[in-house]
């Protein structure tokens, strides 16, 4: 964003005023992440996520494309291999649980972001690029996640593999040949490994990408902030550095620390068991369980119970899974209100905290939990609200909710005194 | 044209979802879930406490060293365990001429450089630990059609890994009169609750006083048990300790990059009300 207002770049030497003058990199550091960059001043910790994901992604390709050089993409070596890793490689051991912890935690700060944007309406006008460019990174990391897990050929591996190809298997007439497309074979298998790795290798740096464009979209209008008010004054804003490069540092830490600990101290905690042992694709495991930051979509996909007429109740559940992250490319326009942040919304903040959080949580409940009464019971009530929370209710609330008065700028909202300027 | 198109989707899918609930219910009263023998007989695993548990927990070499024993005398007959080298045992306390001996007293497959023929050779330190059978059609033709598992990974490829392997070796025991006829040990089974499906393949391995350990440790079944189940959470996790250590190492750098950060934050942001 350029305000009027915001510092332009001074090279600091002729060395930075020589490279500037050939190729702008460093103005446009300093425009992007530097001084240059007016912030708003009422950023809540909230606002640290997306500074914290990039830093995930970053953990993730460095410390894959070491494990990549020692990984063995075959289906007889590849289990090998990663014990391997974790037994000769030099600190391979670190390497490869950075790796699988990091994971997790890319997951955990990029649905804190994504929440962090549903409740103050970052979604909205001017925003809506971000928002969508936002969903696509999401959906790219599920894939590159999903394909990562397959890597080790452990027991979860190669089932979750089974089960995930097997949604495309539920499109009618093209499905069974698109599912042996994908797979090239009828069941994971030589051809499905070598792939995933190849591709799995790629995403990252698409996402990488992405994120680019992301960015780019947010700093055409500049960064939203909890009060929803737009920028209106130099009053309002902050220079990025040194103002949010050392809040961020304090968010960088905090979540690095976290991160040690269940990486040094717990480093097989969030995955599954069966996946030390080799993938067999004569023993089925009792339970084939997704990665945790699937459990919700695949509650929402087993709670699909009925055939609907011609419709069987498996094509449903797929089509519920894919929807239920498709309906966020939708949201900027479902959601009507002009008003942005949740603070100044009484009914939207009630349907979010009672109804959208609990339903998300029970729907990772039960998607972890085996496919049976009472759990299937649950994951179709959340379902239920999930769908209607998007498509019905934030539609006719945003029409009939009486909102807040909302502060005439972010500096009185932040000081409790008009600004300056109006004064 | 868009909110129109999601409200009735999100009036099907509600709608569809609140019918198949409505299904659900009706089944689950009509067809109560009835609780399966195993989850009824079934055993979570005993607690049990080792030197290697806990934040600061390291390996106890002489029990590792027992358990390799174990290991060797007893389970080594049936389970392989092949991510695991001779050379590693030194990493448990043996020295250099140890290591040597034990692998020089071990029969690795080879082949006979005159003829090509499958042979053996005494082991080098490098040489992973042999498995007890040629591959794994004689490994089940020597065992009923069951097929002993590799142990390296066991105590992280089962949920409380150590804990599990300790209550399996002590866990067998006479079959509960209440166990329906169906899901009683058939011909070469086991009845042992801490089980998956409470019938395991392998007989009571362990008997007391089976392995003489050097130092006169204690060598009942419970004793023998506990040992072997140190020995495979080493053969499962090596770097363990090392992990732990690094752990602590990271932690402690990071509280202190964390508060010198929080200080540049408070210093940075002095008198700016935000």
């Amino acid at each position: 964003m350029s305000v009027a207002w915001a510092n332009e770049y001074k090279p600091g030497g002729p060395l930075m005023q020589w490279v500037d003058e050939r190729l702008p990199i460093p103005r446009l550091m300093y425009n992007a992440i530097g001084g240059g960059y007016e912030v708003p001043r009422n950023f809540n910790w909230f606002y640290n996520f997306g500074v914290l994901a990039g830093v995930a992604l970053m953990v993730q390709i460095i410390t894959g494309i070491v494990l990549a050089m020692h990984y063995n993409s075959s289906i007889d070596g590849a289990f090998n291999s990663v014990e391997h890793i974790m037994r000769n490689v030099n600190g391979g051991w670190f390497l490869r649980y950075a790796h699988m912890n990091g994971a997790s935690f890319f997951f955990i700060v990029v649905y804190i972001h994504i929440f962090r944007g549903l409740y103050y309406g970052s979604y909205k006008a001017p925003r809506e690029m971000v928002w969508l460019l936002g969903v696509t990174i999401f959906l790219l990391m599920m894939a590159t996640g999903f394909m990562g897990y397959v890597l080790p050929w452990g027991q979860m591996s190669f089932w979750g593999a089974q089960v995930i190809t097997g949604f495309f298997s539920a499109i009618p007439v093209v499905g069974e040949p698109l599912r042996q497309w994908i797979l090239g074979g009828f069941a994971p298998d030589q051809a499905a490994l070598t792939r995933f790795f190849s591709l799995h290798y790629l995403l990252p740096f698409v996402i990488l990408g992405v994120i680019i464009l992301h960015v780019w979209a947010l700093h055409i209008p500049g960064s939203g902030n909890p009060t929803g008010v737009p920028v209106k004054t130099k009053e309002d804003t902050l220079p990025f550095h040194p103002y949010y490069t050392t809040k961020d540092g304090v968010g960088l830490g905090v979540y690095l620390l976290i991160f040690v600990v269940l990486t040094f101290f717990a480093p097989n905690f969030l995955g599954h068991p069966d996946n030390y042992i080799v993938a067999n694709p004569l023993s089925t495991p009792a339970h084939i369980v997704p990665e945790w930051y699937y459990w919700p979509f695949y509650a929402i996909l087993r709670a699909f119970t009925v055939d609907f007429l011609f419709i069987p109740a498996k094509l449903l559940g797929v089509l519920a899974m894919f929807g239920a992250i498709a309906l966020l490319f939708f949201l900027p326009w479902l959601d009507t209100s002009p008003v942005r942040s949740g603070n100044y919304r009484p009914l939207f903040k009630k349907f979010f905290w009672f109804g959208l959080i609990p339903s998300i949580v029970i729907l990772g409940y039960c998607g972890v939990m085996p496919a049976e009464g009472l759990y299937i019971l649950l994951s179709q009530i959340a379902a239920a609200y999930y769908f209607a929370h998007f498509l019905i209710i934030l539609p006719i609330i945003s029409r009939i909710e009486k909102t807040l008065p909302l502060p005439n700028s972010i500096t009185e909202a932040v000081t409790g005194k008009p600004a300056l300027a109006a004064a | 044209m868009v909110r129109l198109g999601a409200f009735l989707i999100g009036l099907f899918m509600a709608g569809w979802l609140m019918v198949s609930a409505g299904v659900t219910t009706y089944e689950m009263i009509t067809e109560p879930a009835v609780e399966t023998v195993e989850h009824k007989f079934h055993k979570y695993p005993k607690a049990v406490s080792f030197a290697h548990d806990g934040l600061f927990g390291k390996f106890d070499n002489v029990q590792l060293q027992r358990g390799y024993k174990v290991y060797a005398e007893v389970c080594a007959a049936c389970h392989s365990l092949n991510q695991v080298a001779f050379r590693n045992l030194a990493e448990i306390g043996y020295s250099e001429d140890e290591v040597k001996a034990i692998a020089k007293a071990a029969a690795v497959p080879s082949i006979n450089p005159e003829t090509g023929e499958p042979a053996t050779r005494p082991g080098i330190a490098t040489d992973k630990l042999p498995s007890p059978y040629a591959n794994e059609t004689a490994a089940r033709a020597a065992n009923n059609n069951a097929l002993p598992p590799d142990l390296s990974l066991m105590t992280k490829a089962r949920g409380n890994g150590s804990a599990y392997v300790y209550s399996l070796l002590t866990g067998y025991q006479n079959v509960p009169a209440a166990l329906p006829k169906e899901n009683r040990p058939g011909q070469g089974l086991h009845y042992n609750p801490y089980f998956a499906n409470l019938n395991i393949a392998m007989a009571a391995p362990l008997a007391d006083g089976q392995v003489t350990f050097d130092d006169g440790s204690k060598n009942d079944v419970k004793a023998m048990a506990k040992d072997v189940s140190a020995f495979l959470t080493w053969t499962a996790e090596p770097k363990m300790t090392q992990r732990k250590s690094v752990g602590w190492a990271a932690l402690i750098f990071l509280i202190i990059f964390t508060g010198l950060a929080y200080l540049s934050y408070r210093q940075v942001w002095a008198g700016k009300e935000h």
